[in-house]
């Protein structure tokens, strides 16, 4: 008899991957611009730290709330011992009052409508355990973040349908690939139970469009059990507020709050992104079907938001004058730093995906691959993580069906460190160490196994073997 | 319960999962909790509402914990003494944890146990509470329809925790009040057989010790014979310890951990220990639970799992500079354990004076009452109706046994740890009248009674002077579901936060 459940033993086939190598050299020998200078700059991280100076200001000025104080009188011990998982109204409403913020108020949210959860990972999970059964269904636009296939699929039994999409058309999804893949899920005899978008999208940092959002609610207009998922937990990131359109809108605008498809439509939230605040796990269901919101907040016991957290943020969101001019300053300061990556990959002669949205671009490095295949993918990303000291995200572990796309995070470093990305890349560039043929790769001195990667191989989640391994949050 | 609409079971919109039972909230034992919801006591603006003793919390310590917080800004990362280290402490979200977080609990584990044995840091798994904890083991080692041996009486929230989004069954250990609920190897091969039979291979045995409900411990021998058992059949064993620091008076808490060093050739990967702060620390509302296991591999998918309730960065830090301060946390075990024992004493003693049983226990924040010659019928269905008068006349919440899974009727837990001394003085005069009412009644029989047959008398009165009236009998038959968390808000606290 196995000592561990099917569950538990299944994880040690993604720990073949590659990536892990991308990870363990940076962890080895990390940038530091003072003490490691040489070390592997880590663009493979989706973190917002550029306005942490807003958030410690309004600490600063806030002292009560950050010291569990409210009216002077400490309420430590209340916060201690509030663990109602309907959690803090206050914070559900600020919670509900920002987001609707985020979406220039087109939209409200009711607070009765949130379940919290332990981060946008939980959220996603308890999702999945609420909408589908195990060995159910649901269909994912590539290419998506690699941490689906662990929060989606891996305690709950749900398949993943990939729906493809591909650079002819900018990755936009169309109702052809979207009817193939139902269709595909049909032929391996699952049942579909959903839809699940991130918009706006992580790897690609587009929003999607209201073509695209057409063409989701005709298709789930049409398949009356199948429910639509919409992952914004990078709304707030959207260069342009106008821009980005909530699946929540549509279904204001089309009137169909007495449709049964409105209690089909359901998102996912989380500050990690937004507020750049990852640690604090502080993720939301968002959904109109009060038997999900029931079944969700019962399943939330097993992930609960910190009290102590629940408050602080009470108080920071319900600041309005604090979330306005945070939003605005949020956005302003990523579209500059966007505009900086992406000219600066432009001068080396280096493209991305036209993108108005998230901590990262989408970059085209198909002109510097050996051969169209993964494997080029791989050798190329090799010598960007060991020879150029970039850790960055290769598209094959986002399930994207073409060789050569690579994910470049630019909101977690200073200005300084990506220019000095930028320099290490053109140098290279420059240099021809990144050339098209594949002569210099077999001089190069690689630590790594020269095991052919198959598609198996490197579409799985990267399980990490030491003890000192780093997590695997990032998206 | 609140009905699925016909349209959404046949179009199967939702998952078995969600449209079923499994989450436990529509057992009838939830009426204590709206009985107290709709009428809560409090001193001034509600003194005659229910006292809520169905509530395990651990409230006797808050003032020190709160002293601590304010002479302690920098524990915060919110405040000026703490701010600059608000930026590092947001963006972590390594599932490891902090490592200053995973230490300080570590050495608060050896305190809690005497410092008899060393924890390792390194095998410290975060989850979200107990309650996280307990489900993900239940995700590690055993497959759907694979099942757990748990002794009875136990926590009703393992039927959630352990089963019902892992498809992981529960199978008894039936222990016996006539001799004080021990678990014995007899029974333990009872349900083993009893599973086998049913075709559930059993993956692991799950005690909790001390327990909840009866707020016994262990002794060492009946740990090593646990030990012996679990490995024998190659099986997990898995310790919930989350009562660990509650024990008073002269019992002493001896945890697997300590066991298993004395146990020869003890196969460690099978042992496991869950962990919280949420009672020993009265911290409930942070979130912090603990997998703590000595299988390496149930380490690392453990933390892995982690991902789905990491315990908030924000509380790490405050745990972690808490736990730290060694001198606050001596002093605050030593302080917790003299105040749970002057609370059990003052419960205890007002029920002996009121010539009311309790079983003897050391450990916990709630005592095991026995009201079994207060039943009509030696039945659950007795039992129900005794703790209907109880919650609805007495105006009391407790737990019946039957909740628990107790396999004989007549047993209540009482908490007494998340109340002050004014609400537990007003309990114990409200149970003085309801038993004197009974006295009352049993003497307008003219002759002196033998006490057996005062107690019969008593029986029957209560029935008759106590007797719910029509209207709070139909509360309960309309099954009625609350919308409210079966963990309401603690007494002490109205919901104005």
């Amino acid at each position: 008899m196995d000592l561990l459940s099917r569950t538990a033993t299944c994880n040690s086939h993604g720990q073949e991957s590659s990536y892990f190598l991308g990870w363990e050299e940076y962890e080895k020998n990390p940038y530091d611009v003072v003490k490691n200078p040489h070390g592997i700059i880590q663009m493979g991280l989706a973190e917002n730290q550029l306005c942490f100076d807003l958030l410690e200001s309004w600490l600063i000025q806030n002292p009560d709330a950050a010291s569990f104080k409210r009216d002077g009188q400490s309420i430590f011990r209340e916060l201690a011992l509030f663990q109602d998982y309907h959690g803090l109204s206050s914070f559900k409403n600020a919670l509900a009052d920002f987001m609707s913020e985020i979406r220039q108020n087109r939209v409200s949210f009711d607070s009765n409508n949130l379940v919290l959860t332990a981060g946008a990972t939980s959220a996603n999970e308890t999702l999945m355990f609420c909408l589908a059964n195990p060995g159910d269904a649901f269909l994912l636009p590539t290419p998506y973040y690699p941490g689906f296939d662990r929060d989606l699929k891996w305690r709950t039994g749900v398949e993943i349908v990939p729906i493809q999409c591909s650079s002819s058309n900018g990755f936009r999804i169309t109702k052809l690939a979207l009817e193939e893949a139902y269709e595909q899920a049909k032929k391996l005899n699952l049942n579909v139970k959903g839809v699940l978008i991130t918009n706006p999208s992580n790897p690609l940092g587009t929003t999607t469009t209201q073509a695209e959002l057409n063409i989701l609610f005709e298709f789930i207009s049409k398949n009356k059990n199948i429910h639509l998922v919409s992952d914004e937990i990078y709304s707030g990131t959207a260069f342009s507020s106008s821009e980005f359109i909530s699946v929540m809108e549509i279904l204001k605008n089309n009137q169909l709050e007495n449709n049964e498809v409105f209690n089909r439509v359901h998102i996912v939230y989380s500050l990690s992104k937004d507020l750049g605040l990852p640690g604090f796990r502080v993720g939301a269901i968002y959904s109109n079907d009060k038997d999900v919101i029931s079944a969700a907040t019962k399943m939330s016991s097993f992930g609960l938001v910190s009290s102590q957290t629940q408050y602080l943020l009470s108080s920071l969101l319900s600041d309005k004058k604090f979330t306005k001019n945070y939003l605005r300053e949020n956005q302003s300061r990523l579209k500059s730093r966007q505009r900086m990556l992406v000219t600066g990959l432009e001068a080396i002669g280096i493209g991305c995906l036209k993108s108005n949205a998230g901590l990262f671009c989408w970059v085209d490095m198909r002109h510097l691959l050996s051969s169209k295949t993964f494997e080029a993918e791989m050798d190329l990303w090799k010598k960007i993580v060991y020879e150029v000291k970039l850790n960055i995200s290769p598209g094959s572990s986002c399930h994207c069906e073409e060789p050569g796309w690579f994910r470049a995070c630019f909101a977690n470093m200073s200005e300084e460190t990506l220019k000095l990305a930028l320099k290490r890349l053109k140098k290279f560039v420059d240099n021809g160490i990144l050339p098209r043929s594949c002569q210099v790769g077999e001089s190069q001195s690689l630590k790594s196994s020269r095991k052919k990667t198959t598609m198996t191989t490197v579409s799985n989640w990267v399980f990490r073997l030491s003890f000192h391994d780093r997590d695997a949050e990032e998206r | 319960m609140v009905a699925l609409t016909a349209e959404k079971q046949d179009q199967n919109l939702l998952s078995r999962m969600a449209a079923g039972d499994g989450h436990g909230e529509n057992s009838a034992y939830f009426d204590g909790w709206k009985a107290y919801e709709e009428n809560p006591f409090h001193p001034i603006n509600r003194p005659d509402g229910v006292i809520q003793m169905g509530l395990a919390e651990n409230q006797l310590c808050g003032d020190l914990m709160r002293k601590w917080v304010l002479e302690h800004p920098e524990a915060s990362i919110c405040t000026a003494e703490g701010v600059n280290q608000f930026s590092d402490i947001a963006i972590f979200q390594d599932y490891h944890g902090l490592p200053e977080f995973r230490q300080a609990v570590a050495k608060f584990m050896e305190k809690t146990r005497n410092n008899k044995v060393r924890f390792d840091p390194d095998r410290i798994v975060m989850s979200g509470g107990a309650t996280g904890a307990h489900e993900t083991v239940a995700f590690c080692l055993a497959n759907p329809g694979e099942g757990f041996l748990v002794p009875t009486p136990y926590y009703p929230g393992f039927d959630r925790d352990l089963r019902w989004r892992t498809g992981v069954n529960l199978v008894p250990v039936t222990c016996h009040s006539s001799n004080g609920f021990k678990i014995t190897v007899e029974a333990l091969e009872a349900a083993y057989e009893n599973a086998r039979v049913s075709n559930i291979p059993v993956k692991g045995l799950l005690i909790t010790n001390p327990s909840n409900p009866l707020g016994t411990t262990l002794d060492r021998d009946c740990l090593k014979s646990l030990v012996n058992f679990t490995n024998n059949k190659g099986i997990h064993l898995i310790a919930d310890e989350i009562y660990a620091a509650t024990t008073f008076g002269q019992s002493e808490f001896i945890s697997v951990a300590e066991v298993i060093e004395e146990v020869p050739h003890c196969n460690r990967d099978l042992i496991h220990i869950v962990y919280s702060l949420s009672k020993d620390m009265g911290l409930p509302g942070l979130r912090v639970g603990i997998v703590y296991s000595y299988n390496d591999r149930v380490v690392q998918i453990a933390r892995k799992m982690s991902s789905f309730g990491l315990v908030s960065s924000q509380t790490q830090h405050l745990i972690a500079k808490m736990l730290s301060d060694e001198d606050f946390v001596d002093e605050f075990i030593r302080k917790s354990k003299l105040r749970l024992a002057a609370r059990h004493a003052e419960l205890t003693t007002g029920l002996d004076g009121l010539g009311i049983g309790w079983l003897k226990a050391g450990a916990g924040l709630f005592i095991w009452m026995d009201l079994r010659n207060l039943l009509k019928t030696a039945t659950f269905d007795s039992e129900m109706e005794l703790w209907r008068v109880i919650v609805h006349k007495v105006k009391l919440n407790v737990s019946p046994g039957g909740s628990c899974h107790c396999n004989e009727p007549g047993w209540f837990r009482v908490c007494f740890a998340n109340m002050d001394h004014k609400t537990m003085e007003t309990a114990l005069e409200r149970i003085r009248v309801f038993t004197s009412q009974l006295e009352e009644e049993s003497l307008k029989q003219t002759k002196p009674m033998a006490a057996p047959t005062m107690m019969a008398k008593k029986k029957m009165c209560w029935q008759s002077s106590l007797r719910l009236s029509f209207k709070d009998t139909r509360r309960f038959e309309e099954g009625f579901f609350s919308p409210h968390s079966p963990v309401p808000h603690s007494p002490l606290v109205r919901a104005q936060i």
